[in-house]
Order: C-alpha cells, then sequence, then structure tokens
C-alpha cells in the first residue's frame, strides 16, 4: 500500500486539507487500514477522482482512501450488459469499455473523471435524471466493507435499506468494493440535438418542462447576467437516442475514436493549455461578454448529430478549464426546486446576485424527479446550477448571498446536492433532510461504523458530530 | 471530543488556516493566539499550565462566539509525546498550515556564578523541546508541500554575552536549527520565520539584569509576528530596531567584547 502524508484538493480548487492518503489494492488491505485507524483514532474516508466540487472527499488530518489503485472492471457481459466493477473504474474506461458492443451507461456526470464509487456515493444524476433517475436506479447490487470489517452485500432486495442509504450516503457508511451496474442499449454512437434559445425563466422552464417527455436528455444554459424582463434566458439542448436503423453503420458510430474529443482546436492548438487564455477573462466583465455573445450564438435554431461523449462530457471540452478561476479556484451552487416554486425563487436568487455585483459565471439548468434514497437531491422539479469565481475580497460578501439562497432554497422546497454544496452549515442540512431522515442515518452509521471512523469535512460540516 | 468542542468548519468562503502554539498559555504566546484566533485561524494551544490554558481557550471562544481555540496539555520536555500529540491536534484542527514555537524558560545564574541545572533546564526546553516537535513538525510540511514554522529565538542567540550563557547557547542553537530548516524546506514550499524578540513586557522580563531598552508589549510583537507571517519573512527583530542593534554588537571584535560588561 502506498502511504504519504499530502495537501489535497477539491475540484475547483478552492479547499485544501492535508490528509494521509493511503493507496488499497485489496479488500483485506481497507480492512487492515481501519484496523489502524481505530487504533491511532485517525477517521478515514474514501476518495476517488477528487471531482467533487466540495469537501466530500477531503478529510483533513485523517486517513484518505485512493480508491484509485482497484479499477478494475471484473466483467462484462455484452448480451445482457451488465457489467461488474471495482470502485475506482472511472466512468471513461466504463464507457470505453462497452460502447463499441452498442451500449452505454445509463446515467453519466458532465464529466468523465469521476470513479463509480463516487459516482454511488453522491449518487449521481444526469441531463436524463427525469427519464432514467439516479446512477443507484440501474444498480443491480454492491459489495461493500464496513468499518468493523464485515463485508456485504446489498441490492434492492438485499439489505435493501443499506442498499438506498449507502447510495447517496456520501461514503459514510462504508466502502464499496465491487459495483454491478446494467447499461442502455444503443443502437448509434450518435445522438439528435435539438438547440433552441429560450427567451426569459419562465419560458426556460417550461421548455425544459415540456421537451423532456420527447426527449432522452434536456439540459438548458442560462445566462446569468440578463436581468429584467430577460431573466433567465439561454439555450435548451435536447437530445434523443437514434432508434435501430436510423444510423446506417453504427458500428463506425460506436468506435472510440469517434467518440473522443480532440485534444486540438483546429487540430492544432493543444486545448490543455487554453485555460491560461481563458483566466484574463474570469471576471465580471469578460464572463459578461461571454454570456451575452453565447447567448446571440444560440438564437440560431438547429438540430444536428453528436457523439455520446461530446454531449455529456462538457466539463472535459476544455481540460482543467476550472484554473482559470484563479488562485481562490470557484464554487457551484445548484439548488434543487419543485416546478411550482423554482421560477420564483431563481428569479429572487438572480436578482440578489446582480444587486450584490456577484453574478454567476455559468449557469446550467435539468429537470428532475423523486428518487427512493435516503439522502436523496432529487425533486420534482429542476435544478439550477452556478458558478462563483471566488477570491479574497468578494468572500464574506459571497458568503453572506449564499446564506440567504439557502432560506430561499429551503423556504421553496428545495434541496441540495452534496457533491457540489460547499457552503451549507449543519443548522440549514439538518432543516433539509428533517428528523425522521436524519434518525434513520445516524441509526444505520451507527450500526455501519460502530466507531465512528469514517468521516469527512463535509460529514463533519453538515451532520456536526 | 465532546460535541462543542469541535472547531467551526472551512469552508472556500471562509477558508480557516490553522495554526499550533506551543506555549500558548501567557505572554507572546497567548498574546499571538488572540491576533491569529482575530484572523480567523483554528488554533490548538498547547502548554503546560492548563488551568491557564483552559480560561484562554473559553474567553478567546466566547469572544468570537465559535469554537476557534482548543487547548492541549503538554510538557514540551516530554519529547516522547510531541509526535502522537501532533497527529492528534491535525487530526482535530483538519490539517496544519503555521507552527508557531514560542515555549522558553530563562534562568540567569547571575554574572558571577554557574548553575548547571538552569543551564541543563534551558537546553532542554528551549533548544531540544523545540526540535523534539521540529522535526515531526518539518516532516509533515515537507511531505504536504505547505506550510510555516514560526520559531521564537532571541536576540539573546546572537552573541554570547557574560550575563546567561545557558540562555545564549540555547537560542542561538535554536535560530541556527530554524536556518538549517529553512535551508531544507524552502524547497518544498515551506516557510520558516524566525522572530528574535529584544525586551517584552511579559513575565520573563524579570529574569533581565540591569535596563530594558525598547521592551514592547507581547500585543505589538504578536502583530509584528503576523505581518512578518503574512509576507512570509525568514528573520525578524521586534521591536525592528534591534535588527540595527544586533548588527552593531555582532561586529563588535572580541578584544573588545570580552571586556565589556553585558
Amino acid at each position: 500500500m502506498q502511504k504519504n502524508f499530502t495537501q489535497l484538493e477539491n475540484f475547483g480548487h478552492s479547499l485544501r486539507a492535508p490528509a494521509y492518503l493511503i493507496r488499497p489494492n485489496t479488500i483485506e488491505e481497507i480492512q487492515s487500514v481501519f484496523q489502524a485507524a481505530k487504533k491511532t483514532g485517525l477517521t478515514v474516508i474514501a476518495r476517488g477522482a477528487g471531482r467533487s466540487y466540495n469537501d466530500a472527499s477531503l478529510n483533513g488530518g485523517g486517513i484518505a482512501l485512493d480508491m484509485r489503485g482497484m479499477n478494475a472492471i471484473t466483467t462484462w457481459d455484452k448480451s445482457t450488459g451488465r457489467v461488474t466493477a471495482q470502485p475506482g473504474v472511472t466512468l471513461e474506461q466504463l464507457w470505453q469499455k462497452v460502447e463499441p458492443d452498442g451500449w452505454w451507461p445509463p446515467v453519466v456526470s458532465g464529466t468523465m473523471k469521476t470513479t463509480l464509487g463516487g459516482c454511488l456515493a453522491a449518487n449521481i444524476h444526469g441531463k436524463n435524471n427525469f427519464k432514467m433517475g439516479t446512477i443507484g436506479e440501474h444498480v443491480i447490487e454492491f459489495n461493500a466493507v464496513l468499518p468493523t470489517g464485515a463485508e456485504i452485500a446489498c441490492s434492492p432486495k438485499k439489505n435493501a435499506d443499506l442498499f438506498y442509504a449507502m447510495i447517496s450516503g456520501l461514503g459514510l457508511l462504508g466502502i464499496f468494493t465491487s459495483i454491478t451496474l446494467q447499461m442502455k442499449r444503443i443502437h448509434s454512437g450518435l445522438l439528435v440535438v435539438d438547440a433552441y434559445p429560450v427567451q426569459n425563466l419562465h419560458r426556460h422552464l417550461s421548455a425544459l418542462r415540456e421537451g423532456a417527455p420527447g426527449n432522452d436528455y434536456i439540459v438548458g444554459w442560462l445566462e446569468t447576467f440578463a436581468g429584467g424582463s430577460s431573466l433567465g434566458r439561454g439555450q435548451i439542448h435536447a437530445a434523443r437516442y437514434l432508434r435501430e436503423g436510423e444510423d446506417p453503420n453504427p458500428q463506425e458510430t460506436m468506435k472510440i475514436a469517434n467518440q473522443i474529443l480532440p485534444p486540438r482546436i483546429f487540430g492544432v492548438f493543444p486545448k490543455s493549455i487554453l485555460h491560461y487564455f481563458m483566466s484574463p477573462f474570469a471576471n465580471n466583465f469578460g464572463w459578461r461578454m461571454v454570456n451575452i455573445a453565447k447567448y446571440f450564438a444560440s438564437l440560431r435554431k438547429h438540430t444536428f448529430r453528436q457523439s455520446h461523449a461530446a454531449f455529456h462530457f462538457l466539463l472535459d471540452y476544455v481540460p482543467n478549464w476550472e484554473l482559470s478561476y484563479g488562485r481562490g479556484g470557484l464554487i457551484q451552487y445548484q439548488s434543487f426546486l419543485p416546478k411550482e416554486t423554482a421560477e420564483a425563487a431563481w428569479t429572487e436568487m438572480i436578482q440578489l446576485s446582480h444587486k450584490n455585483g456577484l453574478p454567476s459565471y455559468l449557469g446550467v439548468t435539468k429537470r428532475h424527479r423523486p428518487d427512493k434514497f435516503l439522502l436523496t437531491h432529487a425533486v420534482d422539479g429542476f435544478s439550477l446550477a452556478m458558478d462563483f469565481k471566488v477570491t479574497r475580497s468578494n468572500r464574506a460578501k459571497l458568503h453572506a448571498m449564499l446564506q440567504v439562497f439557502d432560506q430561499i432554497v429551503l423556504n421553496a422546497g428545495g434541496r441540495f446536492y452534496f457533491a457540489k454544496n460547499s457552503e451549507t452549515t449543519a443548522e440549514t442540512a439538518a432543516q433539509l433532510y428533517g428528523k425522521e431522515t436524519l434518525t434513520k442515518f445516524r441509526k444505520l452509521k451507527k450500526r455501519c461504523d460502530p466507531n465512528h471512523l469514517l468521516e469527512s469535512n463535509l460529514y463533519r460540516r453538515i451532520f456536526g458530530d | 471530543m465532546t460535541q462543542s468542542s469541535k472547531p467551526a468548519p472551512a469552508t472556500p468562503l471562509s477558508p480557516r488556516r490553522r495554526a499550533v502554539i506551543i506555549g500558548a498559555s501567557d505572554g507572546l504566546g497567548a498574546s499571538l493566539a488572540w491576533k491569529l484566533a482575530k484572523e480567523g485561524y483554528t488554533l490548538a494551544l498547547v502548554a503546560r499550565r492548563v488551568e491557564k490554558l483552559n480560561t484562554l481557550c473559553a474567553e478567546i471562544n466566547s469572544s468570537h462566539n465559535e469554537v476557534r481555540a482548543l487547548p492541549y496539555k503538554h510538557d514540551v520536555s516530554n519529547y516522547d509525546e510531541a509526535p502522537t500529540l501532533l497527529r492528534n491536534i491535525v487530526a482535530d484542527i483538519g490539517g496544519l498550515d503555521v507552527f508557531v514555537f514560542v515555549a522558553g524558560v530563562n534562568f540567569p545564574p547571575g554574572v558571577n556564578n554557574y548553575n548547571f541545572e538552569g543551564d541543563r533546564k534551558m537546553i532542554e526546553v528551549n533548544l531540544i523541546g523545540a526540535m523534539a516537535w521540529l522535526s515531526p513538525v518539518a516532516e509533515m510540511f515537507q511531505n504536504a508541500k505547505a506550510g510555516q514554522i514560526v520559531g521564537i529565538s532571541s536576540v539573546a542567540g546572537d552573541r554570547g554575552r557574560i550575563g546567561n550563557p545557558g540562555y545564549n547557547t540555547s537560542k542561538a542553537g535554536l535560530s541556527t536549527y530554524l536556518e538549517a530548516l529553512r535551508n531544507r524546506l524552502t524547497r518544498h514550499g515551506v516557510n520558516v520565520l524566525t522572530v528574535k524578540p529584544g525586551f517584552m513586557k511579559t513575565d520573563m522580563l524579570k529574569a533581565a539584569q540591569g535596563g530594558t531598552p525598547f521592551a514592547i508589549t507581547p500585543e505589538k510583537a504578536a502583530d509584528d509576528i503576523y505581518q512578518a507571517m503574512r509576507k512570509r519573512k525568514q528573520v525578524i527583530y521586534t521591536a525592528s530596531i534591534w535588527r540595527w542593534i544586533m548588527l552593531a554588537i555582532q561586529h563588535v571584535p572580541s578584544v573588545i567584547f570580552r571586556r565589556m560588561s553585558f
């Protein structure tokens, strides 16, 4: 096992916490880490690719288990579309394994760098949440090792309480060791994408709601600088799978070479250095220009075919783009609101951000549906993710504004997603989850982790003990 | 620990730096604790006298209305305790950005007297006690490729004088040790700041023999040290006039210096 005391960061580079980073390769090694932790009084959290925007995979002064050492796809059955993999397998590995055989992961995040263990712990959603739910709904079964050293198997039938709690459980109940997922059959490497503009928030949300049923994926880009009657304007991308026969040559389009994002622009300019050229624009003026230009570019309504990877993994399009936000990094504030209250709440929030001179630089909307997982973030409604740049001088003001946002979201019956939320306090989290859910969670925590070995910075922040 | 003693969590918008102060119960250590707490630090305060320490933590925490300082009882001459206590502290406060060693004792023997017991105690606390902490801290910072070490040495370490050979030696040793750490660690992104106070209005001032010119309050020294920390300086004197005084004293030829009365 590799072991190193090292400085760890979140995605977005807005938090730093040193920890003993240990990379286990086997279940026995995980068990021995738990034993050592118990002896030394240190706490443990599993860390995958470190792609959460917040403190979910940080454990300051404790142990972080680098799960990327366990990254084998153990079985792949291309006739049934069932795959069993270790938790360190990334979505990139997964889609590249299954796609040439005519399958695609049913739920993916906006980046392919995330690991399956992390995806299950956060219970991620994609642009098809309204249709396919979260990733947890496609888990057939998983194995996990508990802090007591016990190994368990869970499925919707077996150990169901733990199945629904560990998926979405933020890594606080046990560590996934093997995950079996059902893939989705596809008949082409391409999607048909409709792109069209929406002129204000009301039309934006209606377009998401009305566009969703007829499509497999839907996502909105929200122009965050516009106010007044244009507040909430943006562009909708709605996509559907090609039916069998629509693609004359699916074998060709499903080749990995035809999916992966080109590493250069115009064939010459390497994208890996693009973020240096973006950073001069990472300020209020620059991003205002970018947002306005993008909106006018989006006015052309058009339909095109795009590869799965290009459609889904937008965050990977410019590598290391988050570095363009400079030393303070960025945070993302994503709120999930019921369809009845979303418009009013987001109007208020966007107006507040303008009034405070703290505009978000990037806004993304999605359509959602509820699910059965214990610490669920879903609602029957929409989500809006807003990226904010963090600087030394805006911190205090931004913090105060986000506390107001939290109250607006809670009052509107909304929820947060703890792969992203980085500022919410324990009090807000308690209101959000409600007493019943928290009691249930704490009971399970006590059962799985009687010595209280699993903790993260996120845990200490939102569960506060 | 109990629920109420957990430090307030760090978030991107209230990023709390974390510091350990060894020898925090009074004097300069306590002033630095107040200063760093005011700047939003989460602190682990370490000292022998636990009642004083508990009071200090309670006062700091109540004045900020949240937990910013945690007390740890420890005698720096229990060298073996340091690595384990360091690990526990780092786990409790969620990391470590700044390590401050303030602990020090002074037993002046008198100009014509010799006192091995006192000399030994000064070396044990001021020098070996510092090394017992600094070596695990340096290793941790080197691995993390980040961090800042602040060592409180003294102008007394710049020259051996007639009054207190043991104290001079302990502080000269500490200054040299810190310099060596600086040369090791700068390449790993770690800053080492050596602080050389002149006279300061603390309990230790009672050990001074003769006049105490340019004496400053520990609050003033804490402000100077915080400014130097922010600028990531290497060596500072406080009050700053001591830089010039010591420059002159260091250049007094031995043939004259050994005939002088201090």
